[in-house]
This record gives structure tokens, C-alpha cells and sequence, in this order.
């Protein structure tokens, strides 16, 4: 049984990992395209679970339709925000966009319980409740199904960036603002298209997670376990995303099942980021991130 | 003598780095010390002293924070977890060794300063976001370190009963007697940060913060000033988490998570980095938010809110509020409290000919 246990510990942690990518590919977005921090991307999950589910719960929407109503919100908050709040706060130092994104995180704290109400409600994806039992292994559909999510969204990502017109715009928005600005691309255009693409991607981040795990304020506990996977991958690596996000995965379910029991618990928050720590005084870029080269 | 000059004037380094820069601002040290000292007490009853006892611990932290925030340029979101460490530390001599609060308060203040230089080791080679989620780390990996040895946190709960001081033979325990425990550790340390950056180690942090290469170039050992902050801000936070065990009466790493450090961050942000002042207003007004916000919805919110929600709408708007002030200082007036106030003072100063 001990090989089992094992296997099943690493394929659970990979699809978990797989879920964290899915909220850490919206912190590296941001990062890639304006260079802004965003310590508020757990937030933007839990916010968008929450209209979900509260459209759903108190007005009586049908799935389809709180999704397209929590899609519509993102997109429209995560405009007005880099218009109001980023935009201004373009060149200032690093520290006062975490900051302003650490108090963006508490204002949603305070901001989808007072709307919707502070109790956990479920999002009902049509997908069965059963575990699938496949030989002597046990795994849980919504896992599965999270972690295909995030492998298709990382795939058409990936397309986008390296194909598509906008992405390739983006990816010189990113390297330089001055010089892109300079070719005709409209900078602050793009600035808002990454904030709006962070918001659905919390929106897709927010389903996931709110129908594994239930949806309420302890969801944006969720933007805590992004550090360690983008630090482990690179700030600013797609692949790095999904690397770092299975690592810290099965890195998480392997001391949650073997160190646990000896410890008394709560391993799984402590791991991911002794691991973290370790990779930031080896490598601080990351595993796939680029080094930064500074001048004065 | 009371008198406010009407331009710059300074002609020495001297007069420049002066400790009060006017004479106006002795006389404004001894009015505040008797108003604090022996006006406040005199007159306030329990409860409002109990606020100020509670801001003025909170001003140490701030005034820790803003040493390496606001001066040095580095960011911690690990601020609480090092009033931990001292907290703990304190107690365990206070309950172990029997030991009086002049031992314990330092005691706190160096072990906290002591994992402070080793959380700040990674600042050697990372700044910026990277340092803000190392200390972020630091934050977890102290909290979990303490509440799973109960050799440092005692048996249950993870928290240690705190004896009250005890001050040549008698015990401090009313809110008044606690007042004059805490309020000179206060005083003492607003002198001792003013003295701090008016001093070469100050500038050389806020050389640091304005562009560090350049600072290393003048012949500022980088690496070790910025150690120092962080053995500095961690020795505040560490005496703040000490007065905060010796207030309460209990040593509990749960007074002292994440949302802790958060709130340390607001206060330096709104009140304004960079400025003694500024952790003062920050402090207090941060301290009386919550309590602001209380006194609203008790008596024009019940109005609109169904009573039993009360207390969970109380604790959410004072996060909405919270979230809200730090991006409006943020974007709107980065200098914070500060400036608002020195604007006011500004304006007053060829008060009533503007020019």
C-alpha cells in the first residue's frame, strides 16, 4: 500500500498544483504586461466566487448566468480599477502598488461578505460528487476538471502570447513601455486589457476552487499560495506558472501525508514557502524567470 | 518665543540638524509631555486612557515599521510576527525566570531584533516584491514555529499567562497605573527614532532608499545598514509585542497574524513614510478607526442594519475602510497625515498675508 499512498499523494498534488497555476498565471499576467504587483489575486477570485455563487444563491440565477453576470462585473471593476487606481501609480516604487493592491485586498474582504452575506455557499458545477475510483486510487472530479481547465487555459495562453497580434503587443508593452509606445501601441489600452484578462482569469480561478472548496472570505486565503508558485517558476514564465504550481502541489501533499502525523498538522500552509525561501537565496528569478539587471 | 519663522534661514549643518529646529518646538515638547503626563491622566477616566494606552503601544510598532519602511526603503509584511517573538520571549522569562519588566522589555526588544536580522538576510539579495513576500514568509514559518513548540509557547492554546509588572513593589493593573508603564517606553522611543534619523546611521538609510547603488558608491555599506534597519524595526516591534503582552495579560500568537502586520503597513502608509509625525497620526488614527466606526453604527446604524449583523458589518466596513484609506493616501497624497498636516501648518505659517 505504501507505493499506492504515495502515487496518489503526487497525482493529488499535481492536480492541486494545477489549480494553484490557474490563480498564479493572473498575478505573472499582470506582472508580464504593466510590471505592477498584485497581492489581490486571491481576492479577485473570492470575489468573483462570491458574486457567483450570490447571484445564484439570493436571485435565483441559473449557473450560466452568474458566471456571465461575475464575468461582466470583472471585466468592468478591473477596467475602472487600472483606470482609477493604477494608472496613477504608474512609475511609482514597487512598495506602494503592493500596498495599494494589499489594500484593494482588504476592501474586498469587506466588500463581498457586506453585499452578499458572510455564509458559505456552494457553486453546483454539473459534475458528479463521487470520487473517481480508478484501481486502488481515489481522485475527485472537480480536481480533474480543475486541472484541465487550467492546462486548456494555459495552452490558448500560451498561443495567445506567442502568436496572437495582442499578445505579441503585450509581450512589448512588458519589455519596454517607452519603446512600444514609440512603435504605436497604444500602452495604456493594453494595461487595462491585462487587468481585464486577470479578472477572468480569477473569474475561472474562483469557479474552480469555489466548487472544490465552497465559496467565502476564506477562499482569498488562495492569493497566499500564489507567492511560492511564481517565485518558484519565475515572475514572469507561463511555463514557469505551471511548474512551480504542480511543485509546490505535490511538494504540499507529500508533508501533508508524511510529515503531519508527526508534527500535529498545518504543515501544508508552512512548506511552500520554506521551499520558497530556500529557491529566493539560490535563485530569486525563478526557476524559468529572467535575471534583472540593475542600473541607476 | 512663540513664534514661527516665515521662511528657511538655516545657515549651519547644525541648526539644520537640530533636534527642535524652532524654539516653538521645546515648548510644544513640554506642553505635550504635562498634557500626556499630567493633564491626561488627571482628567480622562479608564476607558478613554485604556485608548491611549493601546494607540501609544501601537506608535512603537509604527515608529519600527517606518524605520525600515518609510526610511530605509524596505518593505515588511512581517512586522507582526517579530511582536511575536518578542512577546514570547518576554513571557517565558517573566513566567520561567521570575524576571521584573526592565529585563524582560529589552529581552523581548533584542530577540526580536535578533530574528529580525536573520529574516532580513535574504534583503541582501532580493528587494522590492521578492523581500515583501520573503518577510511574508518569515510571517508564516514564526507563527507555525511557535505554535508548535511548546517548549516557547507553554501547553495550551499556544499562549502564556502574563504576570502584570511589577514597579518597585507595586503591580500595575489599573488602565492609570499601565498608563505610566507604558506611555515614557512611548516617549522614549519617539526621542530615540527622531535622534535615530537625524543621526549619520539615519541618513545613511534614507541614502538607501532614494537609490542604493548610489549609496554604496559614497562609501554606505549597504548590506550592513540594511541589516541594522532590520535589527532596528524588529527591536520596536519586538518592545511593542511585549507592552502588547503585558497590557493584555496574555502572550497568544494569534494577536499577532498576518492581518496584524497589515495594519502596522496602513498605519505607516496613511499617517506617511518617512516621518516620525506621520507614525504618530498613522498610529492613532488607525487605533481610533475601529473604535470610530463603532460609535457610528451603534447609534446611527442600527437604523439600517438588523442588530444581530451588527458586530460582522462593523468588522467588514472597518476593513472596507481600511482598504479604501490606503489606496486614497496611495494615490492621492502619498506623504499621508503628514502633509496634510504640514500643509495646515504651512498655510498658518505667513498666516493672514499668504505671500
Amino acid at each position: 500500500m505504501e507505493w499506492q499512498f504515495f502515487v496518489e499523494l503526487v497525482t493529488n498534488g499535481i492536480l492541486t498544483g494545477l489549480m494553484y497555476s490557474l490563480v498564479a498565471v493572473g498575478f505573472v499576467l499582470i506582472y508580464k504586461s504593466t510590471d505592477a504587483i498584485n497581492f489581490a489575486q486571491g481576492e479577485f477570485c473570492m470575489i468573483a466566487a462570491i458574486i457567483i455563487a450570490g447571484f445564484m444563491k439570493l436571485y435565483g440565477f441559473p449557473l450560466f448566468g452568474a458566471i456571465a453576470v461575475g464575468l461582466f462585473s470583472m471585466l468592468v471593476f478591473n477596467w475602472g480599477l487600472e483606470r482609477v487606481v493604477l494608472r496613477p501609480m504608474i512609475g511609482r516604487p514597487v512598495v506602494a502598488i503592493i500596498m495599494a493592491t494589499i489594500g484593494l485586498a482588504l476592501m474586498f474582504r469587506g466588500l463581498g461578505p457586506l453585499v452578499f452575506g458572510a455564509e458559505t455557499r456552494p457553486i453546483g458545477l454539473p459534475i458528479p460528487d463521487q470520487p473517481i475510483i480508478w484501481g486502488p486510487f481515489f481522485m475527485s472530479p472537480i480536481d480533474l476538471l480543475g486541472g484541465g481547465i487550467s492546462l486548456a487555459f494555459m495552452a490558448v495562453f500560451g498561443w495567445f502570447f506567442m502568436k496572437s497580434r495582442k499578445g505579441v503587443a503585450m509581450r512589448a508593452v512588458a519589455d519596454s513601455h517607452q519603446i512600444s509606445m514609440a512603435m504605436g501601441i497604444n500602452v495604456e489600452r493594453y494595461f487595462a486589457l491585462a487587468w481585464m484578462l486577470a479578472g477572468f482569469v480569477a473569474l475561472l480561478g474562483g469557479l474552480v476552487w469555489g466548487s472544490a472548496i465552497g465559496v467565502d472570505t476564506q477562499l482569498a486565503a488562495l492569493g497566499l499560495k500564489v507567492f511560492p508558485v511564481v517565485i518558484l517558476g519565475g515572475l514572469d514564465s507561463i511555463v514557469g506558472v505551471i511548474v512551480g504550481g504542480v511543485i509546490i502541489g505535490v511538494v504540499e501533499a507529500i508533508s501533508a501525508g508524511y510529515v503531519d502525523p508527526y508534527v500535529g498538522g498545518g504543515t501544508k500552509d508552512f512548506t511552500p514557502y520554506v521551499l520558497m525561501i530556500l529557491v529566493l537565496m539560490v535563485r530569486p528569478y525563478g526557476i524559468f524567470g529572467k535575471p534583472i539587471i540593475e542600473r541607476i | 518665543m512663540f513664534h514661527r519663522e516665515s521662511g528657511y534661514f538655516k545657515t549651519t549643518y547644525k541648526a539644520d540638524m537640530a533636534l527642535y529646529p524652532l524654539p516653538i518646538g521645546k515648548a510644544a515638547a513640554v506642553g505635550f509631555g504635562v498634557l500626556f503626563f499630567v493633564i491626561c491622566p488627571l482628567l480622562l477616566g479608564e476607558y478613554y486612557l485604556s485608548i491611549i494606552n493601546i494607540a501609544a503601544i501601537a506608535v512603537v510598532g509604527a515608529l519600527g515599521l517606518n524605520i525600515l519602511l518609510g526610511y530605509t526603503g524596505q518593505i515588511s509584511i512581517g512586522h507582526a510576527a517579530f511582536m511575536s517573538v518578542g512577546a514570547y520571549t518576554a513571557a517565558n522569562f517573566a513566567v520561567h525566570f521570575d524576571m521584573p519588566f526592565w529585563i524582560t522589555l529589552p529581552a523581548g526588544g533584542l530577540m526580536a531584533a535578533a530574528i529580525g536580522v536573520l529574516v532580513g538576510l535574504p534583503s541582501l539579495r532580493v528587494k522590492g516584491l521578492y523581500l515583501a513576500i520573503a518577510t511574508l514568509a518569515a510571517q508564516f514559518i514564526i507563527e507555525w514555529v511557535l505554535n508548535h513548540t511548546p517548549a516557547i509557547s507553554g501547553g495550551v492554546q499556544a499562549s502564556i499567562e502574563m504576570p502584570r509588572p511589577v514597579f518597585f513593589g507595586i503591580v500595575l493593573n489599573t488602565q492609570a497605573e499601565l498608563y505610566f508603564f507604558i506611555l515614557p517606553v512611548t516617549a522614549l522611543a519617539i526621542l530615540a527614532t527622531l535622534n535615530l534619523v537625524r543621526s549619520r546611521l539615519g541618513r545613511a538609510f534614507v541614502a538607501i532608499r532614494d537609490q542604493e547603488i548610489a549609496a554604496e558608491i559614497i562609501g554606505i555599506n549597504v548590506y550592513r545598514h540594511k541589516l541594522m534597519a532590520f535589527g532596528i524595526s524588529s527591536f520596536y516591534a519586538g518592545i511593542t509585542g511585549v507592552l502588547y503582552t503585558y497590557y493584555f495579560g496574555i502572550a497568544n500568537y494569534e494577536a499577532f497574524q498576518l492581518p496584524i502586520s497589515i495594519d502596522y503597513l496602513a498605519m505607516v502608509i496613511i499617517g506617511g513614510l518617512g516621518s516620525v509625525l506621520g507614525s504618530i497620526f498613522g498610529a492613532v488614527f488607525v487605533t481610533l478607526l475601529p473604535i470610530g466606526i463603532r460609535m457610528f453604527m451603534e447609534t446611527v446604524g442600527v437604523f439600517f442594519v438588523d442588530g444581530n449583523y451588527l458586530a460582522q458589518v462593523i468588522a467588514q466596513m472597518r476593513l472596507i475602510l481600511f482598504g479604501g484609506l490606503i489606496i486614497f493616501f496611495l494615490v492621492i497624497e502619498p506623504e499621508g497625515l503628514n502633509k496634510l498636516w504640514q500643509n495646515i501648518r504651512n498655510y498658518f505659517r505667513v498666516w493672514p498675508f499668504s505671500y
